[in-house]
């Protein structure tokens, strides 16, 4: 059985083009507005969802994203409204992967192995957890593989070769590269560093290769999509939704459209050849 | 060398107390965690290590310190026999050092440029600030901005030292979002940058390093206790925020059946109220900055923000090792109030001419509870872990004296 997200990488192999992956902060900046931009992203060009599910202590996270956590949990954001946004998603989009992002803590509280029923009820492709590395596979990962879900790992620019075999061990769905040694939303992603990256991963796995963390507009994702088989943008688009916040914190009119213009500018900027 | 059915020989290989532990960190750390776990190894068993070490515990940050017998507490306490384990008698005034001179050595060793740290009270904040300027290695302090305005005299002596301060605006602005930063720091940083961890949480190999750093109490303690009295102590007490100066004090008795021992946490305004930093009374396990442990935290896994009156103890969680000796029941652990600690500060300068940090005053706080009930010739040993010079503003504040 081919899941949704070999799928969708199979149908960018044939249309000959890098994925975008887009990634928003569920319950950001509330959870009817979350609902109302996720819906209409495939719609923009996302090829993939990303939806962060919000943690107070997001170590690998830079201060925009940080801060999406903050706004969703203040919402009243829990990680069963979560899989509540994807289930609600799914109802009228059965095609597009959608990927959970996140942190062990809310899981393990939540019980691993209600998770993966819920996930799986909800609909959901994939997921990243930033703090589980090859080391603690038992926990969640193998789990999650044994599920039917997609585990996306992480592999970064200092995983040497020695340890990149540890990282594929177990790896599904996509390899996630950070294109820096940093947190979300700093640096710039380079291209050159990136591609001498990403094929430095192809000659150990067959795994299609996106790449994110530093990819901050439609000239970047074209640059580093070139390089890879998809982008992945986070705290840019993040940004936008904390640019069209009332002073109470409450979605501006226009918020929604100007986050799915600028998602239609990156999938623009990536279809250029 | 610990027997392999002593209470003393963990970790396994993966750094699991138990279920306790880990290394639950991001991918771009994992190198490095595992680089410097063996750099640690091998500077375990290096004789050159080990005795630049002990030439700088003993020369510059003043080692052994002494073991006292509190005689007027004692008097006034009218039960057990009190005695201090004077660790804020080191250099810099808290048992950080001990540690510190342990890990900037290790820097030194992997050849790293620069030193980064989380600070709550700031006494690890100095400790590192102040290694750093010894080994001339450029140094960057994360502290909440809490921390920051409660903490100014640390915060001076920090900078006189040449460190770099970053108050951090993030969170609860407390030592907790202090360590988020200063692993953000890290990952942005991996090349040059050593990260020195002041308590014993962490992702493996950090609380085994930081404890066998810190034992150097406890082993001292051992010695002078046999000394002064013949036999080993009969009650051990101590603070925990992270658990660094008691895991010190605790660790090389686990095996002595007939020592029992207590850990203290801070109970803020009362457990019942939700404002404390009691993790093992009032949290449960979880995963944070590298390890399961007990953590404070809500219903969905989202951390809670701790509340102490004191900065050092104002931590969601607690050291690996000590969730695990909980749950085996070797350890007891209790709490103290704001208020009981308050108490004990003023009590201890009053009566042994000694101003304790506030840390410290939460375990004498508790040695005042036991000692009343306990016969004469018991001996309880507390580790007086810091000096309160720190925190002379804080009381004043709270005694209502306008400095």
């Amino acid at each position: 059985m081919t899941g949704r997200i070999a799928a969708r990488f199979q149908a960018l192999k044939k249309e000959g083009r890098p994925g975008l992956v887009t990634f928003v902060t569920a319950g950001d900046p509330d959870i009817e507005t979350s609902l109302h931009i996720i819906r209409k992203l495939p719609a923009a060009g996302a090829d993939i969802i990303e939806v962060g599910m919000p943690f107070s202590d997001p170590m690998a996270d830079g201060p925009a994203i940080q801060a999406s956590s903050q706004r969703a949990l203040a919402s009243g954001m829990t990680l069963e409204a979560t899989l509540g946004l994807v289930q609600n998603f799914r109802v009228r989009d059965n095609e597009t992967p959608v990927v959970l992002m996140g942190y062990y803590n809310p899981i393990y509280s939540f019980g691993v192995e209600k998770f993966l029923r819920e996930t799986k009820k909800a609909g959901v492709d994939g997921i990243i957890i930033v703090d589980l590395p090859p080391e603690e596979d038992g926990e969640l990962c193998i789990p999650a593989r044994k599920s039917g879900l997609d585990w996306i790992r992480l592999a970064t620019p200092t995983t040497d070769d020695e340890r990149l075999p540890a990282v594929l061990t177990n790896a599904s769905g996509f390899i996630y590269y950070v294109a820096i040694m940093g947190i979300t939303g700093t640096k710039s992603a380079n291209q050159k560093e990136v591609r001498a990256g990403v094929n430095r991963l192809r000659t150990q796995t067959d795994l299609p290769i996106s790449v994110g963390f530093g990819i901050k507009n439609p000239e970047s994702a074209r640059a580093i999509g070139d390089a890879a088989d998809a982008v992945v943008v986070g705290s840019a688009i993040v940004d936008i939704i904390s640019a069209n916040l009332s002073i109470k914190g409450k979605p501006t009119p226009k918020l929604v459209e100007y986050v799915l213009e600028f998602v239609e500018n990156l999938s623009n900027g990536i279809r250029q050849k | 060398m610990a027997e392999l059915n002593s209470l003393r020989a963990g970790p396994n290989e993966k750094g699991h107390f138990g279920i306790f532990g880990g290394r639950y960190v991001a991918e771009t750390l994992m190198p490095l965690i595992l680089a410097v776990e063996s750099a640690y190894n091998q500077a375990k068993e290096d004789p050159a290590f080990q005795s630049e070490l002990n030439n700088l515990l003993c020369h510059y940050a003043g080692r052994p310190s002494p073991l006292y017998h509190a005689k007027r507490l004692t008097e006034h306490f009218g039960g057990a026999k009190i005695y201090f384990k004077r660790d804020e008698l080191n250099h810099t005034g808290s048992h950080k050092i001990n540690n510190c001179l342990g890990q900037i050595l290790l820097a030194k060793q992997m050849g790293k440029k620069r030193i980064i740290a989380e600070t709550g009270a700031g006494q690890h904040g100095v400790a590192v600030a102040t290694v750093a300027a010894l080994f001339d290695l450029p140094c960057v302090i994360y502290m909440g901005a809490t921390d920051v305005e409660r903490q100014q005299p640390n915060v001076f002596r920090m900078k006189l030292l040449g460190a770099e301060i970053m108050p951090v605006d993030s969170g609860s602005k407390t030592l907790k979002d202090a360590m988020n930063d200063a692993l953000r720091d890290w990952v942005a940083n991996v090349d040059d940058t050593f990260y020195i961890i002041g308590t014993v949480a962490g992702p493996h190999p950090y609380p085994t390093m930081v404890r066998d750093f810190q034992s150097i109490i406890g082993n001292e303690t051992r010695k002078q206790m046999l000394a002064a009295e013949g036999k080993l102590p009969d009650t051990l007490v101590a603070c925990i925020g992270g658990g660094s100066n008691s895991i010190g004090l605790f660790h090389p008795f686990l095996d002595e059946p007939s020592v029992s021992m207590h850990g203290v946490e801070a109970a803020g305004k009362g457990i019942e109220t939700g404002a404390h930093a009691a993790s093992l009374s009032g949290g449960r396990p979880g995963v944070l900055h590298g390890n399961r442990t007990y953590l404070l935290q809500d219903g969905d896994g989202q951390i809670a923000d701790a509340h102490s009156i004191s900065a050092g103890l104002d931590y969601p969680g607690i050291g690996p090792e000590h969730a695990w000796l909980k749950d085996i029941r070797r350890i007891d652990y209790f709490s103290a109030t704001d208020t009981e600690a308050l108490e004990a500060f003023k009590l201890c300068a009053e009566l042994e001419g000694i101003i304790p940090a506030l840390e410290p005053a939460h375990a004498l706080a508790h040695t005042g509870k036991i000692a009343r009930k306990l016969p004469k010739d018991h001996i309880i040993c507390m580790n007086m872990c810091g000096r309160g010079d720190k925190d002379i503003f804080t009381v004043a504040k709270l005694l209502g004296v306008d400095l």
